[in-house]
C-alpha cells in the first residue's frame, strides 16, 4: 500500500515536472537554441527519482540541501551530459526545481499512508498543471503576436522558431512595421474611424437606453413585462440573420459605406444589453430619493439628469466599456457593410490586409497588436468592474 | 388625483421608452419579417441597386465662334434589367445664355433646361445634344458651366416591392448543396464547441477557486480570449498553424514528433490509426472547433467560478468530517450545485455557436468542410450573390433555433418539475 502510493505520487509529479521543463524547453527553442528533442523520458525518470527520494528522505533532511543536491544532479544530466546548454537556460530549470521541490516538500511517507492521498495528489497537481498549460496555451498567441509585429520578413521565413527580439537595432527598425503600416496603409485613419464609430455608439446606446433602462425599473405600464422579456430574447438573436435584409434596405437608402449607418446598426444591437444591465442596478437604488423628487415637482428629466445617473456612475461606466468594447472588436457588419477602403474601421482593414497574399505577416500582426491594446488595457485597467459585468451576459460573442 | 398620476406615468413610460424599442426593433425584428419576404423572391445582388437614370456632361467649344458652346448629355439606365419611367430632366445656365435649336422634349425657361424623356427601356442610351449661345455675345467659360451637373429623376420598379413569389429558393437551399452535410457540420461545430467550452469552463473555475499566488492575474488572463477582438486572434492562430512557416509545425518538426507539416486549417480529412482501427478524421472542423473553445470557454469559466464561490462553505466541511474523498466532493457536492448554470450555459452558448460566423469565415472561409450554416448564408448571398437564397439559409437557421429552444425548455421545464 506504502510503496503503490509513493509511485502514484511520483508518477503524478513527475509527469508536471515534465510539462514545466518542456514548457521552458519550447521558450529556450524559440529563443534561438538549437534543441531537437524534449528527452521526455530522460526528464520523467529524473522527476520521478525526485519525488520518490522526497517521499522516502521526508523532511529528514534541510530544504536548501535538498534543492541544491537534486537540482545538482538534474542540471547535470540535462544541461551538460545530454547536451551543453547556456546558462540563463540552467538558471531557469533551476527555479523550476526550485517551484517544484518547494511544491513536493510537504509529501513524505507519512502524508502518502493517509486516505485518500493519492486523489489528494492527483487534485493538487491537476490544479498546478492546469495554472501552468493554461497560462501557456492563453498567452503563447498573444506573445506571438507582439513579437511577430517586431521582426522583419527574411527574419521570419529564415528561422520562424527565432521568437528573441533584438533590441539593439534601434527604436526605427523594432517598431519599422508599426511605421510601415500607419504611413503607407493608413492605419491612423482606421483608428480614427474605429475610435469615432465606438465612441458614437457608446454615447447614442446610452443617451436611449439611460431612460427606456428607468422607466422599466421604476414606472408602472402596460407591455412592461412584455418588453423586459423581448430584450432578453432579442439579445440572443444571431446576427448573421439580420445580416442580407439590413444589407439590401442600406444599400437602397445609400447607407452602406458610411458611419452613420454602423452608427445605427451598433446601437440597436448594443440597446438591449445595455438596457437590462442598466434597469438591473437602477432597481437597486431607494425609491425615498425620487419621492423626495416628486414632491418638489421634478419631472421625469430632471429625475434622471439630477437623482439617477449621479446615482449610477459606476454602472453606466461598466455599461459604457462594454458598449465600446462591443463596437470596437465588431466584425461581422463592418465586413458587410464596408467595402470602400476610406471608411474603413480597423477589424475591416486588417481583414482587407490579409486578403491580399503579398501582405507580410509582420504588418498583420501589428495591425493586429493595435487593434487589440486598447481592448485588453481597458479590459485589465477596469477588471473589477466589467467581470461582474460579464457574468450578466453582457458580451455577446 | 390617483388616475391621473397613473395616466402620466403610463405616458412618461411610454416616451421614455419608446425611441429605444423603435431603434431595436427597425434594425433588429424588421430584418427577420424581410427575410421571410426576401426568401420567397428570386433576387440577385444586382437587383438590389435601384436602377437610376444618369447623365454625363461634355462640354465642348466650336472652334470659329467663342460666343458658342455645344453640350452634349450622355444619358443612360444604370440598370441592365430594370426601364425607368418618366425620366425628368433639369440643368441649369448662367443668365446670359439661350439655346439655340432645342429638342421638342425640353423647354427653356429662367435659365432652367427641362426635359421629359418619357421611358428608358433596360441598357438605354442616348447622345443628347444642345447648342448655347451668349446673348450679349461675351465668352463662354468652359468650368463654370461644367461644374453644374444635371439632376434627373424618374419611377422604377423595385424587384424587392412587387408581389411574385417563388419557392425557388427553399428547394435550392434543401435539395441541392448538400444540406445533409451542411447541417452536421453546423451540428458538430456547435456542439463539440459548445461541451469543450463548458468542460474546460469547469476545469479552469475549479483550478482558479484554490486559493494560489496571482489569482486574480490568472482570472485575467484567462479572459484574455474572449476580450480580444475576433479579428486578431484567428489571423495570429493562422500563422501559428501555417503548414509552411507556422510556428506550431515547425516546432513540431523540430522535436522530431513528426515529419512533414500538416495543413490543420486546410485538410479536411486526416486518417487517425486507433488499436488498429483507421478512424476519419474531419481535421480542419476540429482545428476551428479547437479555436472556438479555445476562446469561448472564459464565458463558461466565469460563470461557473461565481457559482462556486457561492457555495456554501460548510457543505465541504460537513463533508470533510463526514471522511468523504475529493472525488467524491466533488460529484457530490460541486456538481450538482453548478448544474443550474450549466444548463444556462449550454444554451445560451449552444445558440451563439450555431450562429457564429466570423470565427470560421476568418480561419478557413467555410473551406475543407468548414462550411456551416451562416457560412452558407454568406456564400449564397455575397459569394455567389444570390440574396434569395441567401435569405432562404437564414429562415432555415431561425427555425432551427427555435426549434431547439422550444425542446431545451421543454425538457428543462420538466427536469424543474421532477426537483
Amino acid at each position: 500500500m506504502k510503496t503503490k502510493n509513493i509511485i502514484i505520487f511520483s508518477i503524478i509529479s513527475s509527469l508536471f515536472l515534465v510539462s514545466l521543463i518542456s514548457i521552458w524547453k519550447i521558450l529556450a527553442t524559440l529563443q534561438g537554441i538549437k534543441l531537437d528533442n524534449l528527452n521526455f523520458q530522460v526528464i520523467f525518470l529524473l522527476g520521478f527519482f525526485i519525488s520518490s527520494a522526497q517521499a522516502i528522505i521526508g523532511n529528514k533532511l534541510n530544504f536548501i540541501f535538498k534543492l541544491i543536491i537534486f537540482s545538482i544532479i538534474f542540471i547535470f544530466i540535462d544541461g551538460y551530459l545530454i547536451q551543453h546548454m547556456p546558462i540563463w537556460y540552467n538558471i531557469g530549470v533551476f527555479l523550476i526545481l526550485y517551484f517544484f521541490i518547494n511544491k513536493i516538500k510537504k509529501f513524505n511517507k507519512k502524508i502518502l499512508e493517509e486516505e485518500y492521498s493519492t486523489q489528494i495528489i492527483i487534485f493538487d497537481f491537476l490544479t498546478l498543471f492546469g495554472i501552468v498549460l493554461f497560462s501557456f496555451v492563453i498567452l503563447f498567441p498573444f506573445y506571438m503576436m507582439v513579437v511577430t509585429s517586431f521582426k522583419t520578413q527574411i527574419a521570419l521565413l529564415v528561422n520562424p522558431l527565432d521568437f528573441s527580439i533584438n533590441f539593439a537595432q534601434g527604436f526605427k527598425d523594432l517598431f519599422k512595421s508599426y511605421f510601415v503600416i500607419f504611413k503607407s496603409y493608413k492605419f491612423g485613419k482606421y483608428i480614427l474611424t474605429s475610435t469615432i464609430v465606438s465612441l458614437g455608439t457608446v454615447f447614442i446606446t446610452l443617451i436611449f437606453a439611460i431612460p427606456a433602462a428607468y422607466a422599466i425599473a421604476r414606472l408602472n405600464f402596460f407591455g412592461k413585462t412584455f418588453l423586459s422579456t423581448s430584450i432578453l430574447i432579442i439579445y440572443m438573436f444571431p446576427a448573421i440573420v439580420l445580416v442580407i435584409p439590413l444589407y439590401t434596405v442600406f444599400s437602397q437608402l445609400g447607407l452602406r459605406n458610411s458611419i452613420e449607418g454602423l452608427l445605427i446598426v451598433y446601437t440597436a444591437t448594443t440597446l438591449p444589453v445595455a438596457i437590462y444591465m442598466l434597469q438591473g442596478y437602477f432597481k437597486s437604488i431607494p425609491k425615498e430619493l425620487e419621492e423626495a423628487a416628486i414632491l418638489d415637482k421634478l419631472s421625469w428629466f430632471g429625475i434622471i439628469t439630477k437623482i439617477i445617473i449621479p446615482l449610477s456612475i459606476p454602472a453606466i461606466s461598466s455599461v459604457a466599456l462594454y458598449v465600446f468594447m462591443i463596437a470596437w472588436n465588431e466584425f461581422l457588419f463592418s465586413l458587410m457593410f464596408l467595402d470602400n477602403p476610406n471608411s474603413f474601421t480597423l477589424s475591416r482593414a486588417i481583414q482587407y490586409l490579409s486578403g491580399d497574399a503579398e501582405t507580410p505577416r509582420q504588418y498583420l500582426m501589428a495591425g493586429s497588436v493595435i487593434v487589440t491594446l486598447p481592448v485588453l488595457f481597458i479590459f485589465v485597467y477596469f477588471e473589477k468592474y466589467l467581470v461582474s459585468g460579464l457574468t450578466a451576459g453582457s458580451v455577446k460573442g | 388625483m390617483n388616475d391621473t398620476l397613473a395616466k402620466t406615468e403610463k405616458k412618461t413610460a411610454y416616451i421614455l421608452t419608446l425611441p429605444a424599442v423603435f431603434i431595436v426593433f427597425a434594425i433588429v425584428l424588421f430584418p427577420i419579417f424581410a427575410n421571410v419576404w426576401i426568401s420567397f423572391k428570386e433576387v440577385e445582388l444586382k437587383d438590389i441597386r435601384i436602377p437610376e437614370p444618369r447623365a454625363k456632361k461634355i462640354v465642348k467649344y466650336i472652334p470659329e465662334d467663342t460666343t458658342k458652346i455645344k453640350i452634349l448629355y450622355k444619358l443612360r439606365n444604370s440598370s441592365l434589367l430594370q426601364e425607368i419611367r418618366d425620366v425628368t430632366f433639369q440643368d441649369k445656365y448662367p443668365k446670359n445664355f439661350q439655346p439655340i435649336d432645342l429638342d421638342k422634349r425640353c423647354e427653356f425657361k429662367k435659365n432652367k433646361l427641362k426635359c421629359k424623356f418619357g421611358n428608358w427601356p433596360a441598357k438605354y442610351r442616348e447622345n443628347f445634344q444642345v447648342i448655347f449661345e451668349t446673348k450679349d455675345g461675351s465668352n463662354v467659360n468652359k468650368k463654370e458651366i461644367k461644374s453644374i451637373k444635371p439632376k434627373l429623376n424618374g419611377e422604377s420598379d423595385n424587384i424587392l416591392l412587387n408581389t411574385k413569389f417563388t419557392l425557388k429558393n427553399f428547394k435550392k437551399v434543401l435539395f441541392e448543396n448538400e444540406f445533409i452535410d451542411l447541417l452536421l457540420t453546423t451540428f458538430y461545430y456547435t456542439f463539440f464547441g459548445t461541451v469543450g467550452s463548458i468542460v474546460f469552463g469547469i476545469l479552469t473555475a475549479q483550478m482558479v477557486n484554490q486559493k494560489f499566488f496571482g489569482r486574480t492575474f490568472m482570472r485575467s488572463v484567462l479572459l484574455f480570449p474572449y476580450v480580444a477582438p475576433v479579428v486578431a486572434l484567428a489571423y495570429t492562430w493562422e500563422l501559428l498553424l501555417d503548414p509552411n512557416s507556422g510556428t506550431l509545425n515547425t516546432l513540431l518538426i523540430n522535436y522530431q514528433i513528426m515529419e512533414t507539416p500538416i495543413n490543420l486549417l486546410g485538410q479536411k480529412y486526416i486518417t487517425v490509426n486507433i488499436l488498429g482501427f483507421d478512424f476519419k478524421l474531419r481535421l480542419a472542423l476540429t482545428t476551428v472547433i479547437i479555436f472556438e473553445i479555445w476562446r469561448y470557454f472564459p464565458l463558461a469559466f466565469l460563470f461557473i467560478l461565481a457559482r462556486l464561490q457561492a457555495i456554501p462553505k460548510e457543505l465541504y466541511e460537513a463533508a470533510d468530517v463526514d471522511g468523504a474523498s475529493p472525488f467524491q466532493k466533488f460529484f457530490k457536492i460541486t456538481l450538482p450545485q453548478i448544474t443550474a448554470v450549466i444548463s444556462i450555459l449550454f444554451m445560451i452558448r449552444f445558440i451563439w455557436n450555431f450562429n457564429k460566423f466570423e470565427d470560421v469565415f476568418l480561419l478557413t472561409g467555410g473551406a475543407s468542410g468548414t462550411r456551416t450554416l451562416p457560412i452558407n448564408v454568406y456564400q449564397q448571398g455575397f459569394a455567389i450573390s444570390d440574396i434569395g437564397t441567401g435569405s432562404a439559409v437564414s429562415i432555415v437557421i431561425v427555425i432551427l433555433l427555435l426549434l431547439f429552444m422550444f425542446f431545451y425548455f421543454k425538457l428543462l421545464g420538466k427536469r424543474v418539475d421532477e426537483n
